[in-house]
């Protein structure tokens, strides 16, 4: 509970706000969320330096050991640590979900906001080719575009990132035309400014919130990308741990019972997304009141 | 000399929102637009300040018909134009502070040098205090907001100016001391002005010369609802 929240007047009386409830309960996600993002990238930047194990230790011995002190999420089938294997996992997919979500708000953004800005059969032209881009599911797409290179990081990216700024250009545009529209822009063109001035200092800076939390959303949801084309072996190269890589693995000793090898990569998986939609949440709570106040509509 | 033949206009639907009007402004003069709502007068207004291509007709600036609108129509054409919009609200960027928002067609036009004396001397002019000046949109209210694009429309001394019901939400003493400064304005440098508004009384006493809507023009008939106020890209 924050001191906006509760007031203490002279007299001792203690004045609760209303919606404090509610307000609280966004406030333990809004939390939860940061210490939880916080503390998996904070694992994903430090323990790799930090800790000098290394990741790739084979030790047949005790290869599948369910989890125990020595080693907190088990074993995987030669024995390699899997609480270290899901961190560097993690430090891969997250790096891949960061630069494809990137890449692709950038694209997407300055497509979207060319197309809106310029308006006419440019927009239309545009507009068109995302239609016909988005109509071919985008896994079969990002598929076909892995199958052109080598394993590696960075055709992951590009997959991901080619296959994801369709809808941020959507968003964009959509947001450019509505602003473009409106009279500050028309007095903008009356004031001499040029097509180029209109955009960056009037409409880009529109739309910019709205860019940047589409591409918060975009994190976990590049991240499910790689997992899920290392899973079906077209990803990264399968000595690298990525935790699609991690699960693919761990398939055949699901069946036989050993439920680590995949819980766990699976949750690394679950946390962060769950974090970031907690606090893209929080931010659109916060960013739409503004705008309402702004824009007066 | 302004002037507008036979001018056909709309927003791209299968009736325009007004067919065939003719005005002229002569440099100097006061004229001023009366009209119903939605009858196209905002409309006619972009068009005459090269904001909003007409769908035919001819708009002659000194006897040259002008070719092209909005960034195509040359910058000196475009900016000898100072264009007061209805909503100050929705006017202003609402990312800038009342400074940027006046000093913003000097520095497109690249006239940065003296830009802050100019907006400090027409700050002065249109009323506005220095301490209103740092605040953004939302932080003031519809007069002082209107004052600023009033100040915006004059700081680059244009030779016309459009005033589209300026003053339709705002109070006697605010609408009189925003017309004083129109006036001052044109008393100094001789700009023509085309006011459109709905209220005779006002445009009576404030223009030479008060025109009808309905002696311009057979309306178009029905205009499309809505068009007046929101409009798609053209």
């Amino acid at each position: 509970m924050s001191m906006a929240d509760v007031a203490t007047d002279k007299t001792g009386t203690v004045w609760r706000s209303r919606g404090g409830d509610r307000r609280s309960t966004r406030t333990l996600r809004l939390r939860t969320s940061a210490v939880l993002l916080a503390a998996t990238v904070l694992a994903v930047l430090l323990v790799p330096p930090l800790v000098q194990l290394d990741q790739q230790a084979v030790d047949l011995a005790a290869k599948l050991e369910p989890p125990s002190p020595a080693h907190p999420f088990g074993t995987d089938d030669v024995g390699r640590d899997l609480l270290l294997r899901c961190v560097y996992g993690l430090r891969v997919s997250l790096l891949v979900g960061v630069a494809a979500a990137l890449t692709a708000t950038v694209v997407g953004t300055a497509v979207g906001a060319a197309a809106g800005a310029l308006g006419g059969w440019v927009d239309r032209g545009v507009m068109r080719v995302v239609d016909t881009i988005s109509s071919v599911p985008h896994l079969l797409l990002g598929i076909f575009i892995v199958a052109m290179f080598r394993p590696g990081v960075w055709p992951v990216v590009a997959s991901v990132a080619l296959t994801h700024w369709l809808s941020t250009a959507r968003i964009v545009r959509a947001e450019v035309l509505s602003l473009r529209a409106r009279p500050h822009i028309d007095a903008a063109v009356s004031g001499g400014a040029s097509r180029w001035r209109v955009t960056v200092r009037h409409l880009l800076p529109g739309v910019l919130p709205q860019a940047a939390l589409a591409a918060v959303l975009m994190v976990p949801h590049a991240m499910w990308h790689e997992s899920a084309l290392s899973f079906l072996g077209l990803g990264l190269p399968t000595h690298t741990a990525s935790l699609g890589n991690l699960i693919q693995e761990a398939r055949g000793s699901l069946l036989a019972g050993q439920w680590w090898p995949t819980l766990f990569p699976g949750l690394f998986i679950i946390v962060p997304t769950l974090a970031v939609a907690g606090l893209a949440g929080a931010w659109r709570e916060r960013i739409n009141p503004r705008r309402r106040s702004e824009l007066m509509l | 000399m302004l002037e507008l033949r036979t001018v056909t206009a709309g927003y791209g639907g299968n009736t325009p929102v007004f067919r065939d009007v003719s005005l002229s402004v002569a440099p100097g003069e006061a004229v001023g637009l009366l009209g119903p709502s939605g009858c196209g007068k905002s409309t006619l207004a972009r068009v005459a300040a090269l904001l909003h291509r007409p769908d035919a007709g001819t708009l002659l600036l000194d006897g040259t018909p002008v070719r092209h609108w909005r960034h195509r129509a040359p910058r000196e054409q475009r900016t000898a134009f100072g264009v007061v919009f209805q909503q100050a609200r929705l006017s202003a960027d609402p990312r800038l502070a009342l400074a940027d928002v006046i000093a913003e067609p000097l520095r497109a036009t690249g006239r940065r040098e003296g830009a802050a004396d100019r907006v400090a001397e027409l700050a002065a002019t249109v009323g506005l205090t220095a301490d209103l000046l740092s605040r953004r949109p939302h932080e003031v209210s519809d007069g002082q907001l209107q004052r600023a694009c009033l100040a915006r429309a004059l700081v680059l001394r244009p030779r016309w100016l459009v005033c589209d019901e300026m003053t339709a939400m705002l109070d006697a003493s605010t609408t009189a001391a925003l017309v004083r400064v129109v006036e001052d304005y044109r008393a100094e440098t001789g700009a023509g002005l085309l006011a459109v508004g709905h209220d005779r009384v006002l445009l009576d006493r404030w223009c030479e010369r008060t025109v009808d809507w309905a002696t311009l023009t057979t309306p178009a008939p029905t205009p499309p609802p809505g068009t007046n106020k929101v409009r798609r890209g053209n």
